[in-house]
């Protein structure tokens, strides 16, 4: 393997014993979650280092963001982290509107907050499966699947997809949510504290589960800072930051919610702030039901929203405002800006470049799973290698986003 | 955001926000360092000599700039200096974010690792150098981390094509 910049990858680390064996593990693994390779210098059982090789899925979305109009990135941005696809848009869409100075509608606020909780959940419904999955207990994957299905119908009534939704854009939302939306959102929350009991009555008293995370993959708040980590894994290290609530954006100041803390710094500690982050989403979401506000989706900004169909068969200045939107985009003041987010993995950020075109400069997206890939070798140092695929599982990465 | 202001130069950012922390920090640290600052979108940018930046992490880490968040480039090609290195700060004590700008010419652009700083830095730094081709001198491992070992080539530099072959 010819690897002129750095360390050989393949070969025991330097004055290491004799028994020191080096395996690999991936790219294509099912513990893996997507195409992620880990080289891994193996004494016996113990782990001594591993060595994430990162790539197989980039596809240089940043560089192809450089040659779209700023609208034609929405949809760029959905396939970055596919799990959790509205977090993704909300964050570009409000970066954007910073830079502009748009000012979104009180309602198309509410409904973001809502559809981002959504979205949280459904990104750990699926985590709550696949790792579930990974220790053993199999069965847990079915019921989660269950409700992500539920949250998808959602969202097909919602954009007519079911993943890559691009609902949320520059200056608001695509268009009205259905006339029945909110209700079928108030019958799905009404149900699912009970099905959040169910996971926990499969998995909390669970023997093996239970053995397999408690006290496997320690990382300290000191090494989650150092190394990056944010969301679920950093509160799971006792650390109490969540942006959601410290540096609130799309009206999340107005929302009573907790962000749930552990001290114990191990695989069951996130697995039990993520369980209760569910109930909290869920505490949103009926807050944002409750006190919907009405009026428009969009802003009121004709060169920057596109006009509804209606408009465009009727108006003819709307009908000009589409064409120019369309086939020239808009221009954006000059300026730097930076956007943070608390997506369902951790603390997701765009930061874009304008030159004054109509094209961003730059776009480089901050997504928490590649800081967080880092840690891995902290908290699988000396550990068994079977205990790879719990932390794997705890840690909830999606390659999608790490390799861009 | 009608109520947001803007600073733009040294001067004025150190009179209008004499009382920024992370202002403070670095003027008590070494005044020098500092090249050039703005104000705008509500977001603080300090520019800091590429010889400094590393000291300028370590004074800000101390001042309560806990956590990095962010690091990445912006080729300005053909303009001069090229390549414009953005490193994003998050104090989680003050709940804020400040942003440290270096300013690197185009011939062999290197500059200090931070590594030693935030070890989360590592593969934020090996990215930059994977497609911009900025060296971090003192990286544990610069290493291609996006691309192929054999790729030759920046992809996000300005004169690397979106399409085509190379």
């Amino acid at each position: 393997m010819s690897n002129p910049a750095g360390m050989p990858v393949l070969e025991p680390a330097l004055g290491a014993k004799d028994q020191h064996m080096v395996i690999n593990m991936g790219p294509q693994h099912p513990a893996t979650h997507g195409v992620l390779r880990l080289v891994l210098e193996v004494d016996g059982e113990i782990i001594v280092r591993i060595y994430p090789e990162i790539g197989y899925l980039h596809t240089g979305i940043e560089k192809t963001c450089e040659a779209k109009f700023y609208h034609q990135v929405v949809p760029l941005t959905d396939r970055i982290n596919y799990l959790d696809p509205l977090a993704n848009n909300l964050c570009y869409a409000l970066a954007v509107e910073k830079l502009l100075g748009l000012e979104i509608p009180p309602k198309a606020q509410w409904m973001r907050v809502l559809l981002a909780e959504l979205s949280r959940l459904n990104s750990h419904l699926i985590w709550l499966g696949t790792h579930a999955m990974d220790i053993g207990a199999l069965t847990v994957f079915l019921y989660t699947f269950r409700e992500r299905e539920d949250i998808l119908r959602l969202f097909e009534a919602l954009a007519g997809q079911r993943m890559m939704l691009s609902y949320i854009r520059i200056g608001g939302l695509s268009m009205e949510p259905p006339l029945d939306f909110l209700d079928r959102v108030q019958a799905f929350i009404r149900i699912f504290p009970e099905k959040i009991d169910e996971y926990a009555n499969l998995l909390t008293g669970n023997p093996i589960f239970r053995n397999r995370l408690q006290g496997v993959g320690h990382l300290s708040a000191e090494d989650a800072i150092a190394l990056g980590v944010t969301g679920p894994p950093l509160r799971a290290s006792g650390v109490d930051f969540d942006l959601r609530r410290d540096m609130p954006y799309s009206g999340y100041e107005k929302f009573q919610f907790k962000v749930p803390v552990s001290n114990d710094c191990d695989c069951w500690a996130r697995y039990e702030v993520r369980l209760v982050e569910m109930r909290e989403s869920i505490k949103i979401i009926q807050q944002a039901l409750d006190g919907m506000p009405e009026g428009a989706v969009k802003a009121d900004a004709p060169k920057i929203v596109l006009p509804d169909r209606e408009k465009m068969k009727t108006q003819m200045e709307a009908l000009i405002h589409h064409f120019k939107i369309v086939t020239e985009g808009f221009a954006v003041p000059a300026g730097e800006v930076f956007q943070g987010i608390e997506c369902g993995h951790g603390q997701m950020g765009y930061y874009i470049v304008s030159d004054g075109t109509a094209k961003p400069y730059r776009v480089h997206m901050r997504y928490p799973s590649f800081p967080t890939l880092q840690a891995l070798e902290t908290m699988c140092k000396g550990r068994m290698l079977a205990d790879v695929v719990a932390v794997i599982g705890s840690i909830d990465i999606v390659l999608g986003e790490i390799d861009r | 955001m009608s109520d947001t202001k803007t600073l733009m130069g040294k001067t004025e950012v150190l009179e209008g926000l004499a009382d920024h922390p992370a202002i403070k920090a670095v003027l008590a640290w070494n005044a020098n360092a500092l090249a050039d600052a703005k104000f705008d979108f509500n977001e603080l940018t300090l520019t800091i000599v590429p010889e400094e930046i590393r000291a300028a992490c370590a004074a800000l880490k101390a001042a309560g700039y806990n956590f990095f968040e962010d690091l990445t480039a912006v080729d300005w090609f053909p303009a001069s200096p090229r390549f414009q290195l953005s490193y994003h700060l998050v104090s989680m004590v003050m709940k804020e974010r400040i942003r440290l700008r270096v300013l690197l010419e185009d011939a062999t652009p290197a500059v200090e690792s931070i590594t030693q700083v935030w070890a989360g830095a590592n593969y934020y730094e090996r990215e930059v150098f994977d497609l911009f081709g900025i060296r971090f001198e003192e990286h544990p491992n610069l290493r291609r981390i996006m691309m192929p070992d054999e790729w030759v080539g920046h992809p996000l530099r300005k004169d690397y094509p979106v399409e085509g072959y190379r």
